[in-house]
């Protein structure tokens, strides 16, 4: 288990010194992403069978089941802002709310127009 | 009484009180979450920020103070953002023949989510500063934070932003998508992971689990994207 936290941290740092280090306006965690996601691929040819990052895929389940916990301290930055919000309060809930409604309808009518209706080829999706 | 207050002086000096308390709220805001059986309008963050955020504000604690404690909870948004590699690669198959549909959705998805969020916001007449600070409101907190500094924006007021965002699309989606007839799960969580990052993200895996690995995949895409998109549209404001 601390082996897999490890590797997420490697990766991350990794991405952080690649991303600052030449000044790239991809996030570091994100360049992070990629290298993992690399380095699996590599190990999953290597030992064809095997499944590959076991240990990395135990810490990374355990994060990805409570991803909405950890914006949480991010969020209750909003007493810091309280008074931003009373002022244009209802000006920032109808630009957040309609932007992201009108954000969904069209991401997902853009995938299903080229994917079609269901994700499972002949499945029930 | 000079005890009392000799202990209050170290919990509200202390990490401790406020990761726990933290935690604490977020196993209620959960409970309660799973109690309602999921139900989209429980939210469980808006739930625990609300929580937090009295007990702060009743308590007279600084946000600076209540983030001592809590920021360990939040370092761990950059390797849960890696993490996300390890369904990506679970899924590659079934992400290999989505590459085309994925590709128009992220970008007509990232153009809307930044320009309408940008041209409500001016009709309205709000100040350039939060106009700025509402820009990358769509991706993950840590991009976000830094698209809006490098844009002249507010980073805090753009956290609150996004984490907004992030519950108002995980609210929103699952009434929604059913609404419109939409039975491609890839897409309703790639629309979700684009339109609110994580929490749409943590909203996904717990509906369909090839919906959470698309959405996965769609908050890390747009977060790079809008890196790149944020500051030219933002310019055209």
């Amino acid at each position: 288990m601390i082996g897999g936290f490890a590797l997420l941290l490697l990766c991350q740092l990794a991405g952080e010194v690649v991303s600052r280090g030449l000044g790239l306006p991809v996030p570091g965690p994100v360049l992070g992403l990629v290298l993992l996601f690399g380095g699996l691929l590599v190990a999953g040819r290597m030992r064809p069978g095997a499944p590959a990052g076991e240990g990395v895929g135990r810490v990374a389940d355990g994060l990805l089941q409570n991803l909405a916990l950890l914006f949480v301290p991010a969020g209750v930055g909003v007493i810091k802002h309280l008074d931003v919000f009373a002022s244009h309060g209802v000006a920032i809930a109808v630009a957040l709310i309609g932007s992201t409604a009108l954000t969904l309808v069209v991401t997902v009518y853009s995938f299903v127009a080229i994917a079609g209706p269901t994700d499972e080829p002949g499945g029930a999706g | 009484m000079d005890r009392d207050f000799s202990l209050w002086v170290y919990l509200s000096t202390s990490p401790l009180l406020w990761l726990t308390a933290t935690l604490g709220a977020w196993l209620a805001a959960d409970w309660l979450a799973r109690r309602s059986g999921r139900h989209p309008l429980v939210n469980p963050v808006l739930i625990a920020v609300v929580l937090l955020a009295a007990l702060l504000v009743i308590t007279g604690t600084d946000y600076k103070i209540y983030f001592d404690g809590a920021q360990f909870v939040h370092f761990l948004l950059g390797p849960a953002t890696v993490a996300l590699a390890v369904p990506l690669y679970r899924n590659r198959l079934l992400v290999a023949r989505n590459l085309l549909p994925m590709a128009a959705a992220l970008g007509a998805g990232s153009v809307t989510a930044i320009v309408s969020a940008l041209a409500i916001a001016a009709a309205f007449g709000l100040p350039h500063k939060v106009l700025v600070s509402l820009a990358p409101k769509s991706v993950t907190a840590a991009v976000a934070m830094a698209v809006s500094e490098k844009l002249g924006g507010e980073p805090a007021l753009t956290a609150v932003m996004v984490i907004t965002t992030g519950i108002i699309g995980a609210v929103m989606v699952t009434p929604l998508m059913n609404a419109l007839r939409i039975r491609n799960y890839a897409a309703r969580g790639f629309a979700v992971g684009l339109a609110s990052h994580g929490i749409g993200t943590a909203r996904a895996f717990s509906v369909h689990p090839v919906a959470g690995v698309f959405s996965g995949l769609a908050m890390g895409l747009n977060a790079v994207v809008t890196a790149v998109l944020a500051p030219a549209l933002v310019w055209l404001f």
